[in-house]
């Protein structure tokens, strides 16, 4: 047993100290960030439907969000009849695990600088604000939102209800069709890069300068966001629970608590799809305006307009018919990305490609839990 | 050595014993089911079990074939789960029946 | 290393019990389910044994077309009732020969495996692009697979496509 203390495991054990750490504070400020977002997103949409919203609760309403946690915490749990259990409660937590592990490998903004301060560090080890720096970040996203529809698949299946069952079906065709589109708007971002590793991005964006990466891949961005909108069932596409037809799609006879996994995994969804793109497209922590420095709030200020649009999107858009989605999904946004993937080569293989990967980001900064995942 | 030692340096092993059981719930599986969407999915489980031998080999061996080869097993999979689930749809659709004892009509 | 082990046969646990959980069941989705448990913890197997690129690609691919498409069709067909017990004594024989096999083959795998080299090095999703691209050796295997996938698509559609007039 000597060897369970040996020097490589105290290491080992050190890592995964910061890395427990790390997800007790991310895993909370997107607890925070969600019940704020249910908020923002009221008032917002109140603004620009020229309503007042929620203001009773608290200053401007700003507690609503503990009220409504409060209010779905005491309501009774329904189990409908003829459903099936196991997937009946499976779903909310499928739903909510694949959420939050998406935001695992996920960097909040590189390198933990503080003004006048300088590096953080912990034990010794420079800090960053990311949980796991995998080889294969951006694909470990890509097959954890595709285990996300599992969530809402179940949810519709075992409720015994053919409204929720048609939410389903048309969720799990929807995300289907429109994860090629999003799985394909990456690619011509890791041929940049060389690299699936997303810290990786952010060197290659350093590399290109910020303002010439932004423009160069705004087509693959444009439809990114088009196709994380339709993943994360928000407005335009939210047809698995349009509730003027489908009553409220899969989560119909959800209740109480249950329920609200399902709206957090949601929102979760929507905030990692945003930090993904303010990561990937507009070049992370990388500050846009000169004579400013590089800070992790410029990531949080990128990721936080994005999540505007969405709810901007919200309020402007009217939704797809079904039909009218598939088309677009199919014969619109896959034949345009696969024309800009054919052209980004193109372009790569004129110009002359960019030989070794940056990894000076990788290198400098040891990556905790990365390492264990070998 | 000590047994954790020991245990990691048994994984190419016990990954390969557990490839060989589980190809064999798979064959087991395609016997003894009678939906035909059961009975596809005990084939994509036995694929499965095959992917698990070439990653043990490509560790045992240090080379990346192994993993390549499983690339193309997914392939594969991919391409045969999207005929064969267009082919029960068909079947669904013209002998509302999924039960594969009851497609006997070439039988003299 | 210890939290290697420990996920690796922890893994490895649970794909054994799904893996006879998918045939064990009587109704075609709690199948499914067993199998997409299965192919996660081969996932979480094949991330241990040094290949997070394939074990990525697995979830992405298996998890999350296949078995969605899995799905999807048994949703459509409603395929829930349970299906009977094979006619005569063929299941029993099933699973009795199936035993026997299960128990030669993990022996014989065992016993056969103990002298395998151990030249285990680190790759990485880079290693695999390059084993993939950068010789002959397998190219043109790639690309044959591109056409595969292209005949398999206009062959599910046609498949199962509706018949005009009927």
């Amino acid at each position: 047993m000597e060897t369970l203390f040996s020097p490589a495991n105290k290491e080992l054990g050190i890592d995964a100290l910061i890395a427990l750490l790390k997800v007790a504070i991310i895993f909370n400020a997107l607890l925070l960030l969600f019940s704020l977002m249910t908020y923002i997103e009221r008032r917002v949409l109140a603004f620009m439907q020229f309503r007042r919203g929620p203001n009773r609760v608290g200053w401007f309403g700003i507690l609503q969000p503990a009220a409504d946690g409060i209010k779905l915490f005491f309501k009774e749990e329904v189990m409908p009849e003829g459903a099936n259990r196991l997937l009946f409660f499976g779903a909310p937590i499928v739903a909510i695990i694949t959420a939050y592990l998406a935001l695992a490998v996920v960097p909040y903004g590189g390198p933990l600088v503080l003004p006048f301060y300088g590096q953080v560090s912990l034990f010794g080890r420079p800090l960053d604000i990311q949980i796991a720096n995998l080889d294969v970040g951006i694909l470990f996203i890509f097959a954890i939102t595709a285990l996300g529809v599992y969530g809402i698949v179940f949810a519709g299946y075992s409720s015994n209800n053919k409204y929720a069952l048609l939410g389903g079906l048309r969720s799990s065709a929807q995300m289907f069709s429109y994860e090629i589109a999003l799985g394909m708007s990456w690619v011509s971002v890791i041929m940049a890069a060389g690299s699936f590793r997303l810290t990786d991005i952010v060197a290659t964006t350093q590399q290109w300068g910020i303002w010439p990466w932004m423009i160069l891949q705004s087509p693959a961005f444009i439809i990114y966001m088009i196709a994380a909108c339709a993943e994360v069932n928000r407005t335009p596409f939210d047809l698995p629970e349009s509730e003027t037809e489908l009553v409220a799609g899969f989560h119909t006879e959800y209740s109480s608590m249950k329920f609200a996994l399902l709206q957090m995994a949601e929102y979760i969804n929507m905030i990692t799809v945003c930090a993904l793109a303010s990561n990937m497209f507009l070049g992370g922590w990388l500050s846009p305006v000169p004579f400013i420095p590089d800070s992790p709030l410029w990531f949080f200020a990128k990721m936080l307009f994005l999540l505007f649009v969405f709810i901007w999107l919200r309020a402007t858009v009217p939704r797809f018919r079904y039909d009218q989605l598939m088309d677009f999904g199919w014969k619109r946004l896959i034949p345009a990305v696969a024309i800009w993937v054919v052209l980004f080569s193109g372009l790569t293989a004129l110009l002359g490609e960019k030989k070794t990967p940056p990894s000076t980001v990788a290198a400098t900064i040891a990556p905790a839990v990365g390492q264990v995942s070998r | 050595m000590s047994w954790f030692e020991a245990a990691h340096a048994g994984f190419v092993q016990a990954a390969l014993a557990v490839s060989a059981f589980l190809f064999v719930v798979g064959t087991v599986g395609v016997f003894i089911r009678r939906n035909v969407i059961t009975v596809m999915m005990c084939i994509e489980l036995m694929l499965n079990a095959v992917n698990l031998a070439f990653v043990a080999f490509s560790r045992a061996h240090g080379t990346i074939d192994g993993q390549i080869l499983v690339f193309f097993v997914f392939t594969v999979a991919a391409a045969e789960a999207a005929v064969g689930l267009a082919i029960v749809i068909a079947l669904q659709r013209n002998r509302q029946d999924l039960d594969v004892d009851s497609f006997d009509l070439l039988k003299g | 290393m210890i939290l290697d082990v420990i996920l690796f046969y922890g893994a490895a646990f649970v794909a054994l019990a799904s893996g006879i959980f998918v045939i064990a069941q009587r109704s075609p989705i709690n199948s499914a389910f067993s199998l997409i448990v299965t192919m996660c913890s081969l996932a979480v197997m094949f991330a241990m044994l040094g290949s997070g690129f394939i074990a990525v690609l697995q979830v992405v691919v298996y998890a999350g077309a296949i078995m969605v498409l899995f799905l999807f069709v048994i949703m459509l067909l409603n395929a829930k009732q349970d299906e009977g017990d094979r006619a005569g004594g063929i299941g029993r024989a099933a699973i009795f020969l199936g035993i026997i096999l299960a128990v030669q083959s993990v022996w014989v795998v065992w016993n056969g495996s103990a002298s395998l080299p151990t030249n285990y090095k680190e790759t990485t999703s880079a290693d695999v692009a390059r084993g993939l691209f950068s010789s002959p050796r397998f190219l043109y295997a790639f690309e044959a697979t591109s056409i595969l996938i292209l005949s398999a698509m206009v062959g599910a559609i046609v498949v199962a496509r509706k018949e005009k007039g009927k």
